[in-house]
């Protein structure tokens, strides 16, 4: 009788644990928390790829590796033809005015609209390279725009964000792993 | 008579290969290493369309990438070398085929071991339906035993 009834309940038992498991994992993309479609940076824990970027034509600066070294920095991907990094445009503002280092790359950007972008937005960013090729941005592991990478003191890559980076994930995941690494 | 053409088109389209999306200005010159970099491209997943590879992808990415692949070969890196420069920068999720290793066990195991937990499961199942099936034989009782009897005999009708 007993071997009847543990027949029934270990199936039940594992169709009550996937039901939990898939159910959870639901809700998480429903709550928006989880992107299923993100994919995890390769790049996590490692030094940011070695790279010389000249600047936008028409700017000072440009950007290297170095540059990220020495500071808690964060370094974005964005162009002037990417609609979320309009979106995201104020955060980034926010982050500079608050002291955050913020550097750019600019990516397959024409220069005269990536000048007219941050001539009409504002220019949170410290330096910009322009990644004309989008080589650079393929070191980096880029994959869609806007994209933005958390470098804690020593250079190496610690949070990256892919999409545009909004109050909320500001609010729970940028300026939180600022403070835990003394940003 | 259309609807034969237009079956016999919905046939061909079938049959027909996805073209792939590698443009003119791409193409190797040496027909062996564009062989090579086709087949590279093939196992290469575009992140962009995420269920394409980026041979098949029209993503400015996917070409990015089928450019990269390309120049590797013409550096003279080996097929390996060159899965391997895209997955560091990537990540496994770029390689169609995940690679077999601990944290993918589960993936390419998985099934197996479950296929196994089934066919235990049901092997101790037919076991014990044959093991518990004369035993439910015996187990009739003197009174049942009694009435089936004169069932079956039929000589006292009730």
């Amino acid at each position: 009788m007993t071997a009847i009834r543990l027949s029934t309940a270990i199936p039940a038992a594992l169709f009550v644990l996937l039901a939990a498991v898939f159910g959870f994992y639901l809700h998480q993309i429903g709550t928006g928390e989880k992107d299923a479609a993100e994919v995890p940076s390769a790049l996590i824990g490692k030094p940011a790829p070695e790279f010389d970027l000249p600047p936008i034509e028409g700017m000072e600066g440009g950007l290297r590796t170095a540059d990220l070294r020495g500071a808690v920095a964060m370094v974005n991907v964005f162009a002037s033809w990417c609609p979320p990094c309009q979106q995201e445009h104020p955060f980034l503002m926010r982050l500079a005015r608050s002291g955050v280092p913020v550097y750019g790359i600019n990516i397959k950007d024409r220069p005269k609209n990536a000048r007219a972008f941050l001539r009409r937005l504002g220019n949170p960013y410290r330096r910009i390279g322009a990644d004309m090729s989008g080589r650079v941005s393929i070191d980096w592991g880029v994959y869609g725009y806007p994209e933005t990478f958390v470098l804690d003191r020593e250079g190496r890559i610690r949070y990256r964000h892919v999409g545009p980076i909004l109050a909320h994930d500001l609010e729970t995941r940028i300026l939180p792993l600022l403070k835990e690494l003394g940003g | 008579m259309i609807r034969r053409a237009a079956l016999l088109a919905v046939l061909l389209s079938v049959l027909s290969a996805p073209a792939a999306s590698v443009e003119p200005d791409e193409i190797l010159a040496d027909p062996a290493l564009e062989n090579r970099a086709r087949a590279i491209s093939k196992q290469l997943r575009c992140l962009v369309c995420q269920n394409q590879s980026i041979d098949d992808s029209d993503a400015p990415l996917a070409r990015d990438l089928r450019i990269v692949v390309r120049e590797r070969l013409t550096a003279g890196a080996s097929d390996d070398e060159v899965v391997r420069f895209v997955a560091e920068r990537y990540g496994d999720f770029v390689l169609l085929s995940p690679p077999f290793k601990a944290t993918t066990y589960a993936l390419w195991l998985g099934p197996a071991a479950i296929f196994l937990v089934g066919a235990a499961a049901v092997a101790i199942f037919l076991r014990r339906r044959r093991a518990a099936a004369p035993g439910e034989e015996a187990a009739l009782s003197a009174g049942d035993r009694a009435r089936l009897d004169r069932l079956l005999g039929g000589d006292d009708a009730p």
